[in-house]
C-alpha cells in the first residue's frame, strides 16, 4: 500500500508503483492465459551498440515465465546480436530503412509499428511494449504492466505541476497542447497494450505526425509530443510510474522505490551523427 | 484519499467519493456509445418496492446516459404507470412465482444468464444486477462501467479478515478455505460487460445447481457462489460500500 504517491487516476486508471501489487496474484491470473509478449525497439545507426545489454537485462527481468517476442527494428540486421534467449523467448530483426536525421528515425517509429503490427505482429502477440533501445532493465517488469493501452509518467516530469510540462505549445501544430491542460508528461520511451490498441494509437500518432510535416512543423519532442495528445484526449487504461522510465542521471527521489528500467549513460553527439 | 484502500492488490480501482472525475469519466463513456442495462427481480412482497426503486433510479443511475431496465416481476399488472427520463427504458418481464423464497435469488443467475444468451447480449454492452429493496440516494454514474464489477459489503470494509459468511463446508463448491478470500461481495449490486456477467452468472447458478444435487443449500445463497468466482476471477473494478448499504445494519 503506498501514501505517498497518487496510485489510482481521476479516470481510475491504476498508476502502477512498488507496492501496490502482489505479483503472485497477477501472475496467478495472467500466467493461464498463455500470452506471448511482444516487444519492439528501435536500433538504427550507432544505436545497434545498446541492443546487447538491452536484451540480456530483458532476458533476467522482463516477463519473466511468460512468452517474449523481441522485434528489433534496425538499417543493419548483421550487426545485431543474437544471445541465447530462454525458452519460449524469440528475437527477430525487422528490416527498416535508414532515414538521414534522428529526428526523422524518431518520427517514424510510430508507422514502422502500426505497418508491423498490420503485417505481422497482430499474429504473434497479444500485448505489446514499445520501449527505448538505449535502456537497460534493473528489476522485475512483470503482468503488473499488462493493460488496454499503457503509457508511463516521464521521470523529468513527475513531481512538477502541468504549466511545466513540454508539451507543444504551438497551436499550429497537430500536437499542440493548450496551457492548463493535461494530466501527466508521458514519456516516449515507454508505452505499449494490446495489440489492437497499439495498432490503433499509432496510426493517429503517425496521422498526426504528418499533418504537422505537411505543414512544415517538427513538434517539440517529436513523437513524445504526439503521444502526449493523444494520450489526452484517448486517457490510458494503466499508467506506469517512473520505476518502468527512469533516467540515471536524475538523482532519485524517496518515491521512486526501484527502478525497474532506465536509460544507458551515452554520449549524445557521438550517437546522433 | 488517503484513509481508505483505493487500489487491490491486482491493480483493480476501489471506487470512492473523492476518487475520481466523473466528467472525465463521462466523456470517456460518451465517446464510446455505450448501452447499460440494470437487471432487477420484485417478486411476491418485494413488489412493494417497484415505485421506490425505479423512482429513485430513473433519477440518479447514470443520469442522462440510456440505461434499459430489466424488471423480472411475478405481478407484472400491478406496475403503476412510472415516468421515465427520456434516455431511460423500462422493460418489464413476467416471472413464474416460486413457493420457496429461498429459489428466487438462486435462480435469478439461471435467469439473467439464459437472458443475456437470447436477448441482453443483443441490447446492451454493460449489464448489473442491483436488488430492487434499495434506494438509491446519490448519483451513480459512469464510474461504474467496467469489465467485471462488485461491491464491497458494507460491513466487510476492511480487506482480509476472517469471514463468516462464506460458506465454509468443503463439499459445496462455494468453499473458501478459512483465512483466504480478499473482499466480501454483495451479492445486491455487480455487473461488467455483458460477456463477463454472462460467465459469471452461468457459472453461479451451475454451483447453486450441483449443490443441490448434493443435498447442500449455500448459506447465503447465491452470494457465496457470487464471491468463490469473484476470488479466481478477480473484478477489474471495485465498488466501495457506498454504493450499496446493507439497511439491516
Amino acid at each position: 500500500r503506498r501514501q505517498d504517491v497518487l496510485t489510482v487516476t481521476p479516470w481510475l486508471a491504476p498508476i502502477v508503483w512498488e507496492g501496490t501489487f502482489d505479483p503472485e496474484i497477477l501472475d496467478s491470473a495472467y500466467r493461464p492465459l498463455n500470452l506471448t509478449i511482444g516487444v519492439t525497439a528501435f536500433a538504427v545507426g550507432k544505436y545497434t551498440r545498446f541492443v546487447r545489454r538491452f536484451l540480456e537485462s530483458a532476458e533476467q527481468h522482463f516477463m519473466r515465465g511468460y512468452r517474449v517476442n523481441y522485434y528489433i527494428f534496425t538499417d543493419s540486421p548483421q550487426s545485431i546480436p543474437q544471445p541465447q534467449l530462454q525458452p519460449g523467448h524469440r528475437l527477430v530483426t525487422v528490416p527498416i530503412q535508414r532515414f538521414s536525421s534522428w529526428q526523422e528515425i524518431s518520427m517514424r517509429r510510430m508507422e514502422a509499428i502500426n505497418l508491423h503490427v498490420a503485417q505481422v505482429s497482430h499474429r504473434e502477440v497479444q500485448y505489446i511494449f514499445c520501449l527505448d533501445i538505449d535502456m537497460v532493465f534493473h528489476s522485475p517488469w512483470g503482468p503488473e504492466t499488462l493493460g488496454d493501452t499503457v503509457a508511463a509518467i516521464h521521470p523529468g516530469y513527475f513531481a512538477v505541476p502541468r504549466e511545466q510540462f513540454p508539451y507543444e505549445r504551438r497551436s499550429s501544430s497537430a500536437a499542440f497542447i493548450p496551457e492548463g491542460e493535461g494530466d501527466f508528461y508521458y514519456g516516449g520511451a515507454v508505452f505499449g497494450g494490446l495489440v489492437k490498441k497499439v495498432y490503433e494509437f499509432t496510426k493517429t500518432c503517425h496521422m498526426t505526425i504528418l499533418a504537422d510535416k505537411a505543414n512544415g512543423i517538427m513538434a517539440a519532442w517529436q513523437e513524445e509530443s504526439h503521444l502526449n495528445r493523444h494520450f489526452l484526449s484517448h486517457k490510458p487504461s494503466k499508467v506506469l510510474s517512473p520505476e518502468y522510465i527512469w533516467d540515471d542521471r536524475k538523482p532519485r527521489p524517496p518515491e521512486i522505490r526501484l527502478i525497474r528500467f532506465s536509460t544507458v549513460n551515452k554520449n549524445y553527439k557521438e550517437i546522433r551523427n | 484519499r488517503q484513509d481508505v484502500l483505493v487500489l487491490t492488490p491486482w491493480l483493480a480501482p476501489i471506487v470512492w467519493e473523492g476518487t475520481f472525475s466523473r466528467d472525465i469519466l463521462n466523456a470517456q463513456y460518451l465517446q464510446k456509445n455505450l448501452v447499460t442495462g440494470v437487471v432487477t427481480f420484485a417478486v411476491e412482497k418485494y413488489v412493494q418496492f417497484i415505485d421506490g426503486f425505479m423512482r429513485s433510479a430513473n433519477k440518479y443511475f447514470l443520469a442522462g446516459h440510456h440505461v434499459n431496465f430489466y424488471l423480472f416481476t411475478d405481478s407484472p399488472e400491478k406496475i403503476s404507470h412510472l415516468q421515465m427520463a427520456p434516455e431511460k427504458h423500462l422493460f418489464v418481464i413476467p416471472v413464474q412465482n416460486d413457493p420457496r423464497w429461498q429459489d428466487i435469488p438462486t435462480s435469478r443467475m439461471g435467469i439473467i444468464s439464459s437472458y443475456i444468451h437470447s436477448q441482453f447480449q443483443h441490447e446492451v454492452d454493460y449489464l448489473y444486477s442491483m436488488d430492487i429493496d434499495v434506494q438509491l440516494l446519490a448519483h451513480i454514474g459512469v464510474e461504474i462501467i467496467d469489465t467485471l464489477v462488485a461491491t464491497i459489503s458494507s460491513w466487510q470494509v476492511t480487506p482480509q479478515q476472517e469471514n463468516r459468511a462464506h460458506e465454509t463446508r468443503p463439499g459445496s463448491p462455494a468453499a473458501i478455505p478459512e483465512g483466504q478470500g480478499d473482499f466480501h461481495y454483495t451479492a445486491s449490486f455487480y455487473g461488467g460487460s455483458v460477456a463477463e456477467v454472462y460467465k459469471l452468472t452461468r457459472a453461479c447458478s451451475q454451483g447453486v445447481m450441483e449443490d443441490r444435487e448434493n443435498g447442500i443449500e449455500a448459506w447465503w445463497h447465491h452470494e457465496s457462489h457470487l464471491n468463490r468466482y469473484l476470488l479466481q476471477h478477480k473484478p477489474t473494478r471495485l465498488l466501495s460500500p457506498e454504493y450499496y448499504w446493507d439497511t439491516e445494519l
